[in-house]
């Protein structure tokens, strides 16, 4: 007869697997994670069927529900804080070297020039409240004080620059860049309850500037040609 | 609770005996707890997808001194906003009363059901639809390749058969109406869209209807 061993201790469950996983799933969500970026406003886009995904370097406009806009441009901190420094000599506005460094940081803003330095010494959560509670008017678009007309067009410039010298270090190494790559994209991002008068002035903008080729986000709908 | 088993491995070799040690255990349990912790966390914060984007091409300002002197538009239907109600006109323009003799233009409403703005525009867009389609049999026989299908798709889009929408709105019309009619002019395959500026004759038809 065998003899029936008592076990000693509690029952071992072997875990490394378990770990394995775990660990292999944090090092993939790691990686791939791509963080919600902290935005001034929600917006509630309108869906569509273009299944485009959003460009690398866009100058982004969003046109909330009030109809109030804001500007925000993607990429390094140094073509934002040249931005800022080309606004400060147009409008005749001086920022201090750590207000310049505050507006390299941020993802988009929405507020006057003339408030900006003041935006700029806020934290970020007197921001949002700022704009939250309607205490700007956001950016002008009126035709006869048309700051978001500088603000793109400076934006795009600077893209333009830190483009163009990706542009030629991607050449340097020996690929075949194309050039329309490296050219900064101009994306809206409008509320779907917003009226389309204020989406207008922002268009309209951008048609001035002979910027034509527009892109809105959307959300993503079922395309009813492939359903059949 | 977890150990690490030793699974043998024990040097008999050399005949020296070494007292029998007991089988080293880490525990794992914290470790476990931080993975999943962490798991949780970067689970809830990612997005994974981007954004998606709807391009459109506006049409460029006219220089000034050269605006186009309203040339006629074969094909065209005119799509007019209010808020979230839809209108519409084929063809020209006619105020009431012009000089060509022509009866006045009248608005017709549809809505943004598959069975409103996206039937009529089917309809109307017939010519390249059936294009498509019969491209799309060819491409799926394998008789053109996908760069010629561009091609063709692309040129049955401009061509002068094809249909042409106009986009007005008014001050009521909000952005989400805008998009949905891009969205339904998208996928009725609709080469040629132009958002203009609506004018005082349109309005006052528009505000006839919505006024009610």
């Amino acid at each position: 007869m065998a003899k029936i061993s008592k076990p000693k201790s509690a029952p071992a469950i072997d875990m490394t697997p378990m770990v394995d996983l775990a660990f292999l799933l944090v090092t993939f969500f790691m990686l791939s994670a791509n963080f919600r970026t902290d935005e001034v406003v929600q917006v509630d886009t309108p869906s569509s069927i273009s299944e485009m995904t959003m460009p690398e370097n866009v100058v982004l406009i969003t046109v909330d529900q009030g109809g109030r806009v804001y500007f925000g441009v993607s990429g390094k901190e140094e073509a934002k804080q040249n931005l800022l420094k080309r606004m400060s000599e147009k409008y005749k506005i001086p920022f201090s070297p750590e207000q310049i460094a505050t507006f390299g940081s941020l993802t988009d803003f929405g507020c006057t020039i003339q408030e900006m330095p003041a935006f700029l010494n806020m934290t970020g959560d007197e921001r949002k409240r700022f704009v939250s509670e309607g205490k700007t008017m956001a950016i002008p678009t009126d035709s006869t004080n048309n700051q978001l007309k500088d603000w793109i067009n400076f934006g795009n410039m600077e893209m333009l620059a830190v483009g163009e010298k990706a542009y030629f270090e991607a050449k340097d190494r020996g690929l075949e860049p194309n050039i329309n790559e490296f050219k900064p994209k101009f994306v809206l991002k409008v509320d779907s309850k917003a009226e389309y008068l204020y989406a207008k002035k922002v268009i309209e903008t951008f048609r001035d500037l002979k910027l034509s080729n527009l892109n809105f986000i959307t959300s993503l709908e079922a395309d009813p040609r492939k359903a059949q | 609770m977890a150990q690490i088993q030793d699974t043998g491995g024990q040097d008999h070799k050399g005949g020296k005996k070494r007292p029998k040690r007991g089988i080293p255990t880490v525990d794992m349990t914290p470790m476990v707890d931080l993975a999943f912790l962490l798991l949780t966390f970067f689970v809830m914060t990612s997005t994974f997808s981007k954004p998606k984007v709807m391009s459109l091409v506006y049409p460029a300002k006219p220089e000034p001194g050269q605006e186009n002197k309203n040339s006629e538009i074969n094909n065209a239907v005119t799509f007019l906003l209010s808020e979230d109600r839809i209108f519409y006109y084929q063809e020209m323009f006619y105020p009431e009363g012009n000089d060509k003799g022509k009866p006045a233009t009248q608005l017709e409403e549809t809505d943004f059901s598959p069975q409103g703005v996206r039937k009529l525009l089917t309809n109307l867009n017939r010519f390249v639809l059936e294009k498509k389609a019969g491209y799309d049999q060819e491409l799926k026989r394998g008789q053109i390749a996908d760069s010629t299908y561009l091609r063709l798709v692309r040129e049955a889009k401009g061509d002068n058969a094809a249909l042409k929408v106009l986009i007005k709105t008014d001050d009521m019309a909000t952005c989400g109406n805008f998009i949905d009619l891009i969205d339904e002019l998208k996928i009725a395959d609709i080469g040629v869209i132009a958002p203009v500026d609506i004018t005082a004759d349109e309005l006052k038809l528009v505000k006839a209807k919505t006024d009610k």
